[in-house]
């Protein structure tokens, strides 16, 4: 490799415009291929299980349309909700298993001295990464969703055209827009409340030199053990527990449907479950979103202070 | 102006004084080689003015800060840590254009031409490169880059000698070019012998030794004395004795050529002779 370009030094040259944020989010995708092949995977799975159902298609249509409303749509929307919860649940689990590795791998490996040979400031690079659980799993989560959905509606629709029972029953109600807005507001609030358990990890990855499951969790355990064998009280298992499942809880009219018999309830609409005013005026959200600010915070920190070698 | 000047620069890990006062300065222009054993502080000094540790004292680089002002510095200063940091996973386009994307100096058709010249695929990823390809696609994407200040540590360790001397012969033809400002530690001295201008011996913390190659040559030199005129050879204070074929072998630091001609056979030792003669002292104020 000799002698291949002139070694004249033009520092008279424009310096290009350069994109460091954008760039190093696309890095991100570059490394991490189970952000979409997880996804896929789960959807893959869902659509072969729907075409095993298919084959009782025009049975299940003729039992179901027998149902009072209510559980006549739960019956109708449960595959399509069921593919809404099965992906959402794969986000969180990627999610997860990506904060916990994202700033420990670099230093394992320790490509960490090629990226900071660079100039990628520890902050763009931890934001960088950042994006990954708070937007990118978020968006591959609904656009894998909807995928899915409408190669089943499609699927469906084709199965009972054939079987000649008729599309009508699955295309009849607005239902799957207002499942659908229900899918997207669960999965924006979802991120939201779970947003301090991202940083967390992501501080924790930037912190521990191994063992970082360890270090994410076990805190959090002793606390636990040592408030309940001290004080008596439980104060920090309420709090994870509400970190946990209180996101849903608080956006959510939950308690409304609580004690109802399916079978004789009144039709409902989705969306009125949907607490939104509730939960953006929750303290939960705001002080897990400054608590989140503040781990992510310390990741930078981390990254910075660390001794790469 | 200086490249590197540092006054007065300590680092210590805990117990351990890894730095213990260092002061340099290092001119632009220069292809300094700093040599240490292991342990000695040679990576916490360019950590240091790479400003990925934080230190005491005074240090200033192409006259920033290293460590409070990395992100801007970082536009100037390149380096190659180890011949392992490339990340495994990445493709060897991927690697062009995530640069090109982030690096203001970065000139993709020059990482383009330095690569057709090797073996490397443009699709191969970094964990199907041998680890003399790796080393190559790394220094490619770095004479692409055009720096004032490249810091390679190690840069050649676990490379079979043909790579390792193209290494060299490649950053110096096509990337030196006496603006730019090249440091260079490696184990391997003698294959960097012949292209250095300066040379520092770093040894527990300090600055042993910091002398430019052309001084170098006059400075030192090694006498086999005749039996009959060892006493008097001693009596001029040579720096270190050594035995080799049974037969004593002085090394004189500043003392003129003439007066040793008359008392045996003079040469020039290599750096690597007069690094094992100032590593065999006793360091200057810390306890060995």
């Amino acid at each position: 490799m000799s002698s291949a370009a002139d070694n004249v030094i033009d520092t008279s040259a424009p310096v290009k415009p350069i994109h460091p944020f954008s760039w190093t989010v696309r890095r991100e995708i570059w490394e991490h291929r189970a952000l979409w092949i997880a996804p896929l995977s789960v959807a893959g799975l869902i659509l072969f299980g729907f075409l095993i159902q298919l084959l009782n298609l025009s049975k299940i249509m003729i039992s179901v349309n027998h149902l009072p409303p209510m559980p006549r749509f739960v019956a109708l929307a449960a595959p399509f909700t069921f593919t809404s919860a099965a992906l959402m649940m794969t986000g969180v689990v990627l999610s997860v298993s990506y904060c916990l590795s994202a700033l420990g791998n670099e230093r394992r490996d320790r490509s960490i001295l090629f990226w900071k040979s660079l100039p990628v400031s520890d902050t763009t690079a931890v934001l960088a990464k950042a994006v990954v659980p708070f937007a990118i799993v978020p968006v591959i989560v609904i656009a894998a969703v909807l995928a899915t959905q409408l190669i089943m509606l499609l699927l469906g629709s084709l199965a009972l055209t054939i079987s000649g029972a008729g599309t009508s029953a699955i295309w009849s109600h607005a239902t799957l827009a207002r499942l659908d807005l229900t899918m997207l507001y669960t999965v924006v609030t979802g991120v939201l409340w779970y947003a301090p358990i991202y940083g967390w990890l992501l501080m924790i990855s930037s912190f521990a030199r191994r063992a970082a499951f360890l270090w994410a969790v076990l805190p959090w355990l002793g606390l636990f053990i040592l408030e309940k064998l001290t004080l008596g009280t439980n104060y920090v298992a309420a709090l994870i527990s509400d970190r946990l499942i209180g996101g849903m809880q608080i956006g959510f009219n939950v308690q409304h449907y609580g004690h109802v018999n399916i079978k004789t309830m009144q039709m409902i609409n989705p969306l009125t479950a949907i607490a939104a005013r509730h939960f953006f005026l929750s303290s939960g959200l705001w002080l897990g979103l400054v608590a989140a600010a503040a781990f992510i915070a310390a990741a930078v920190w981390f990254r910075r202070m660390r001794d790469p070698g | 102006m200086a490249c590197i000047e540092a006054r007065g620069l300590k680092k210590s890990f805990g117990a351990t004084t890894a730095l213990a006062g260092v002061d340099l300065k290092i001119e632009e222009g220069k292809i300094l080689g700093l040599i240490g054993p292991n342990g000695a502080g040679k990576s916490t000094l360019l950590n240091a003015v790479l400003g990925l540790i934080p230190y005491q004292g005074e240090l200033s680089v192409l006259g920033l800060n290293p460590w409070s002002s990395r992100d801007a510095l970082m536009r100037d200063v390149c380096f190659i840590a180890d011949v392992a940091v490339l990340p495994r996973w990445m493709r060897v386009q991927n690697a062009i254009d995530y640069l090109a994307g982030v690096h203001p100096r970065f000139d993709r058709a020059r990482a383009e031409a330095f690569l057709s010249n090797t073996q490397i695929k443009r699709t191969s990823k970094v964990s199907e490169l041998s680890k003399g390809m790796v080393t190559q696609l790394h220094l490619a994407l770095v004479m692409a880059i055009d720096a004032r200040l490249l810091v390679l540590d190690e840069p050649t360790l676990g490379l079979d000698l043909l790579y390792r001397k193209q290494f060299y012969d490649t950053l110096l033809n096509d990337y030196f070019d006496h603006k730019r400002t090249i440091v260079v530690t490696t184990h391997q001295v003698e294959e960097v012998e012949q292209i250095l201008t300066d040379v520092m011996f770093i040894n527990h913390g300090r600055i042993v030794l910091d002398c430019a190659m052309e001084d170098f040559e006059t400075r030192y030199l090694e006498l086999s004395p005749r039996p009959e005129h060892l006493s008097e050879a001693r009596a001029l204070k040579p720096i270190y004795e050594r035995q080799a074929l049974a037969r004593p072998v002085l090394m004189f630091d500043s003392v003129g050529r003439d007066a040793l001609v008359g008392l045996g056979e003079v040469r020039s030792p290599s750096i690597a002779d007069v690094f094992v003669a100032v590593m065999s002292e006793p360091a200057p104020g810390v306890a060995s």
